[in-house]
C-alpha cells in the first residue's frame, strides 16, 4: 500500500530524487520527512498540487538565500515545507515546533551514549 | 530555528542529534500526538525504503576486502582508518571495528537503536534489531537467535556476540561465498547483504535468486 502512495507522490512531485525503483534517500531522516508528507497527504491535510507549490516556493526562497541547489539539500527544503504547511494549516505553530525541538535536544543531552533517545515530560522543562 | 543552538557538545558521554534530526523528531512527535500520523504506518513506509537509504558503503567495503588482501589486513587492524582511505564521506568511520567470520568463528552484532547506528554502511536497521528481546536473547542464546534467522552453523563454530552500546561500532566481514573466483568487486558487492554484515545472515550465493 505504501508503494502505491509513494507512486502517487512521485508522479505528482517529479523532483523527488528517485532511482529505477522509486525514491532514494541520503539519510534516515529524509525517509522520515518523506513518510510524514505521505501520511499528511493521505489525511487530507494538503493536496499534491498544493504541496508542489509550497515546495517550489521554499526552494525558490532557499536559492535566493544562496542554496547551492545541488540536490543535497532537497529534503531540507522538503522539511521546511512540511513545517510551513503544518503551521499554516493550524496543525502546530512554529512556536510549538520549536518547543518540541528543544525538548528533543534536552532528551538527547541527558541520554547516555548508546541508549535509545526517548522524549519525557521533564524534557519540556 | 537553529540560531539559539550554540552549545554543541563534542564529548561522547551523551547522545547527540543534529539540528535537522531534532526538527524531524519534533514534527513527528507532534503529528503523532495529534493523530495525524500513525507510528506504525510511518514505520511501514520507511521500512519499504530500508534498502534505499544511505550510500551503503558496507557492501563495497566487504567486497574490496574479499579481493584485496592488503586492504583486508588494514581493515581488520583499524576499520576506521582503512575505510577512510577509500574516500567515503563517513562519520561512521569513527571507532569502527571490523570482525572477520571464519570457519571457526561466527560474529554477530547487537546494538540498541541509537544515534550512531552505522546506517551509512548498512542502510536502515531492521525492525527486529531495535527490539529489546533481540538484544537480550542474542547474548544469552546466540545460536537460537541465529536459527530463527535461518542461519545454521556447524556445532563446533564458535559464536561471538559484539555489543555496540559503547562507542565502538562493529561490522562483520562475512566469508566470501564459494564459486565466486574471478568475480569483480562490483559483482561481489551485490552478494553482500545487510544481515550478513550484522552477522544474522550469510551473503547471497552465486546464482541464487535475490
Amino acid at each position: 500500500m505504501s508503494s502505491a502512495l509513494a507512486a502517487a507522490a512521485t508522479a505528482a512531485i517529479p523532483s523527488i530524487p528517485c532511482d529505477d525503483d522509486g525514491p532514494v534517500f541520503r539519510a534516515p531522516w529524509e525517509a522520515h520527512a518523506f513518510a510524514m508528507a505521505l501520511s499528511l497527504h493521505e489525511r487530507g491535510v494538503f493536496t499534491w498540487p498544493e504541496w508542489a507549490a509550497a515546495l517550489a516556493d521554499e526552494i525558490k526562497r532557499a536559492q535566493a538565500a544562496g542554496d547551492p541547489d545541488t540536490g543535497e539539500t532537497y529534503y531540507l527544503h522538503w522539511l521546511a515545507t512540511l513545517e510551513g504547511l503544518v503551521a499554516r494549516k493550524g496543525v502546530a505553530s512554529m512556536e510549538t515546533l520549536h518547543r518540541y525541538r528543544n525538548a528533543w535536544d534536552h532528551a538527547a543531552d541527558r541520554t547516555p551514549h548508546g541508549k535509545p533517545i526517548e522524549l519525557r515530560p521533564e524534557d519540556f522543562g | 530555528m537553529s540560531q539559539d543552538h550554540d552549545h554543541h557538545h563534542h564529548d561522547h558521554d551523551h547522545s547527540e542529534l543534529s539540528e535537522t534530526e531534532l526538527r524531524v523528531r519534533a514534527l513527528e512527535t507532534i503529528l503523532t500526538e495529534k493523530g495525524y500520523v500513525e507510528p506504525a504506518a510511518l514505520d511501514a513506509i520507511i521500512q519499504a525504503y530500508e534498502t534505499k537509504i544511505g550510500p551503503h558503503n558496507g557492501a563495497r567495503v566487504v567486497a574490496k576486502a574479499w579481493t584485496d588482501l592488503a586492504f583486508k589486513t588494514a581493515l581488520l587492524q583499524d576499520g576506521s582508518k582503512a575505510i577512510g582511505t577509500l574516500g567515503h564521506v563517513s562519520r561512521v568511520g569513527d571507532h569502527l571495528v571490523v570482525v572477520e567470520n571464519t570457519p571457526e568463528r561466527h560474529n554477530m552484532v547487537v546494538c540498541t537503536l541509537c544515534s550512531c547506528y552505522p546506517w551509512e554502511m548498512l542502510g536502515l536497521p531492521p525492525v527486529w534489531y531495535k527490539a529489546a528481546p533481540y538484544r537480550s536473547r542474542a547474548v544469552k542464546d546466540p545460536r537460537g537467535v541465529l536459527a530463527d534467522f535461518g542461519v545454521a552453523l556447524p556445532k563446533d563454530t564458535e559464536i561471538r556476540v559484539w555489543d555496540s552500546t559503547a562507542e565502538t561500532r562493529f561490522l562483520v566481514l562475512p566469508m566470501r561465498p564459494a564459486g565466486t573466483e574471478g568475480w569483480s568487486e562490483e559483482q561481489l558487492a551485490e552478494l553482500v547483504t545487510r544481515d550478513s554484515m550484522i552477522g544474522t545472515g550469510f551473503p547471497k550465493t552465486p546464482g541464487a535468486p535475490s
